[in-house]
């Protein structure tokens, strides 16, 4: 191995590449169309007002009733009432995935008409911002309202309603933020399949592999120049495809380094394995079929688009074996869950199946011919 | 000299498919080489075994005294290939291309220098798959040559080109010589080899059925002399009356094999005195390409296929 010639290989590769306008569409323009357009589709739901689970202990009393309705009256949160039999609504906030839940305390009405101070709980989850803010802003102007409809004697405190801001344990997640995780691993795994699958092959057929055997460049060189080439391009896509989502979309993932092995191990993976696809036809038009059958379960089973856990059981188990699952199940560990653990398990798979596609690339590659 | 190319017994069996059976042959070093032969001869697969491309079935080949198909790393940094049909990465430039080889052979890139010699300077920016052929393969011999290699294998070079870039090609070709480089040439233009090459091999169906400089190729395998006399019937007439003379006529031509130019002097004098009125003559003697045609024709009708199995 020899970094000189790598780095040769290297930039006639990113040359090559991005003077190719369909490679770098299909590498950059193609997964930010998708995320700007599924964003869009799917993220409607925040733009409707912010269900609030509400908990009323004092539902007999007016004062408790009008609280609620005058929040109903905003637009801003719809309230959903939840049985008061439930238990710890933070609990069942966790437990249902939901966002921002509301407690009127016994003795609401009572307290407030005798000018006793109460104060109503608003949980809330830092993860779900906007919502978060949404609910706290009526809560609060619902409470003002409440507040200034009280006589106030001159230099009193008469802040009669006040609010206990809590934080949901668990956490909440956006279609958003399944979308960006899951993005990456579609662009992980779609522009080196299809550009190594067609490199492979159409060098062959050109002769282009036995003339650079004919210099000092050596296969495994030719090969590491590849994959640096996609996981560079996997960085830049991962980056738009961050600040897309962050910035337009507001999604609350992770950004920590813990991501780096995956950005890494899964463009050597798809890199070898499109040149396995493409070794094993003898033509490109052979070679593009293999690809396809290869890519397009992947583009869709693997949690690319929607969530792996949304999906009916059997098809749960199909994802369980493409490749790209653990690549993108590793990331959402790491961006959503915050789960290393898992994360590390996943990272194991792909580091055992990455190896084996990669000797398999070795044997199967040839530069020449017998 | 010592050779630059020693070929010994080389065979190469594709499966059943026999492409080469068993030819030996030596290049010596600062010469020409041309190997002449019908499509599907065994050309390019000689010249792939040569370069390292191919494993040779059986027999023994050494390029500059290694072995092409174990010791290729050691051996490419001194040879230099056009491949047949050369392909390059499409969205690269011709100086790009030759800044990369160089990057790859750890050599200075003189990229004006190359692209000035295979005269394709003007072409230095422009992308690999806007250039015509022949100035495809005009870069192909720049890189072939970024190395400053001792050996050059030129597989059909010219094959496709237009009668200017393939003159333009045959000049690269000489200067290659003149710098004391060695050559191995393939080609199925005939009048390619005579011009260029020091020395020729023809083959056909795998096996050389002609080797020597094209001068004694010519001697060994064509023909006679022939006086060619321009005249009419009566002419015709008067040679058949000759004693001894086969002449045969061709486009309103009398054509008479000679062994000497006494002889042909002779049979002219006796026209003369004959008084039979005649145009004019010339004394011509086969081409290459005449030979050539006849050794690989005579092959094919079986004449020398029985010999060369013996």
């Amino acid at each position: 191995m020899n970094g000189r010639r790598i780095a040769a290989d290297l930039k006639i590769t990113a040359r090559g590449y991005l003077r190719n306008p369909v490679a770098l569409f299909f590498a950059l323009v193609f997964p930010l169309i998708l995320i700007l357009l599924f964003g869009l589709i799917f993220s409607g739901g925040s733009g409707g007002p912010v269900t609030i689970y509400t908990q009323n202990f004092d539902h007999q009393s007016p004062a408790s009733q009008a609280f609620l309705s005058a929040l109903n009256n905003t637009s801003a949160v719809r309230i959903q009432l939840v049985s008061t039999s439930v238990g710890n609504l933070s609990t069942y906030l966790g437990q249902n995935g939901y966002a921002v839940g509301l407690v009127v305390p016994a003795g609401f009405g009572a307290n407030y008409t005798h000018g006793v101070p109460v104060h109503v709980t608003l949980f809330t989850n830092p993860q779900a911002a906007s919502s978060a803010g949404i609910a706290l802003g009526a809560v609060q102007g619902v409470a003002n309202a409440f507040n200034l409809a009280v006589a106030c004697p001159p230099l009193k405190d008469c802040q009669l309603v006040s609010i206990a801001n809590q934080n949901v344990g668990s956490n909440v997640y956006t279609y958003i933020d399944y979308l960006i995780p899951g993005l990456i691993g579609f662009s992980i795994l779609t522009s080196p399949m299809f550009s190594m699958v067609d490199v492979t092959s159409s060098y062959r057929k050109e002769g282009l592999f036995r003339q650079l055997s004919l210099t000092p460049l050596t296969r495994a060189e030719w090969l590491t120049s590849r994959i640096l080439w996609y996981i560079l391009l996997t960085f830049l896509s991962a980056a738009i495809m961050l600040g897309i989502g962050l910035g337009i979309f507001g999604a609350h993932v992770t950004v920590s380094l813990d991501i780096l092995p995956f950005l890494i191990l899964g463009p050597f993976f798809f890199v070898a394995l499109g040149m396995v696809a493409g070794s094993a036809a003898r033509t490109p038009e052979t070679a593009a079929v293999i690809g396809n059958i290869v890519t397009f379960p992947m583009m869709f089973l693997t949690g690319t688009f929607f969530p792996v856990s949304e999906f009916p059981p059997a098809l749960q188990l199909v994802a369980r074996v493409l490749p790209l699952y653990y690549v993108i199940d590793g990331m959402n560990q790491v961006m959503l869950f915050g789960n290393l653990r898992a994360a590390g398990i996943d990272l194991l798979v792909i580091l055992a199946a990455s190896i084996v596609v990669f000797v398999l690339a070795i044997v199967l590659f040839r530069w020449r011919d017998e | 000299m010592p050779s630059a190319i020693e070929v010994r017994g080389l065979v190469k069996e594709y499966g059943p498919v026999v492409a080469v059976r068993g030819i030996t042959f030596s290049v010596p070093e600062g010469s020409v080489f041309a190997f002449l032969g019908p499509n599907g001869a065994g050309k390019t697969t000689t010249t792939e075994i040569l370069e390292g491309l191919r494993r040779a079935s059986q027999g023994e080949v050494q390029v500059l005294g290694r072995d092409p198909w174990t010791e290729g790393r050691a051996l490419h940094v001194e040879t230099g290939v056009i491949p047949q049909d050369f392909h390059f990465f499409e969205k690269i430039t011709a100086r790009e291309a030759v800044e990369y080889y160089s990057a790859l052979f750890h050599v200075r890139p003189k990229v004006d220098d190359l692209l000035a010699r295979v005269a394709l300077s003007d072409k230095a920016d422009a992308r690999f798959d806007t250039l015509s052929g022949g100035q495809k393969q005009k870069l192909g011999l720049a890189l072939a040559l970024v190395n400053d290699p001792r050996i050059c294998f030129l597989d059909e070079p010219t094959t496709g080109l237009d009668p200017h870039a393939r003159r333009a090609i045959w000049e690269v070709i000489r200067k290659l010589r003149e710098e004391g480089r060695t050559v191995f040439l393939t080609t199925h233009y005939l009048e390619e080899a005579e011009l260029l090459a020091d020395r020729v091999a023809i083959i056909h169906r795998g096996r050389i059925i002609a080797e020597g400089s094209p001068g004694e190729i010519i001697q060994a395998h064509g023909g006679p002399e022939r006086l060619v006399v321009a005249g009419g019937p009566a002419v015709v007439e008067f040679f058949r009356r000759q004693e001894g003379l086969a002449p045969t006529t061709r486009d309103g031509q009398v054509e008479i094999p000679i062994r000497s130019k006494e002889e042909g002097l002779g049979y002219l004098d006796a026209l003369r005195s004959s008084g039979i009125p005649w145009g004019g003559f010339t004394v011509e003697r086969d081409t290459l390409e005449d030979v050539f045609v006849r050794l690989v024709g005579r092959m094919d009708d079986g004449v020398l296929k029985s010999e060369g199995e013996a």
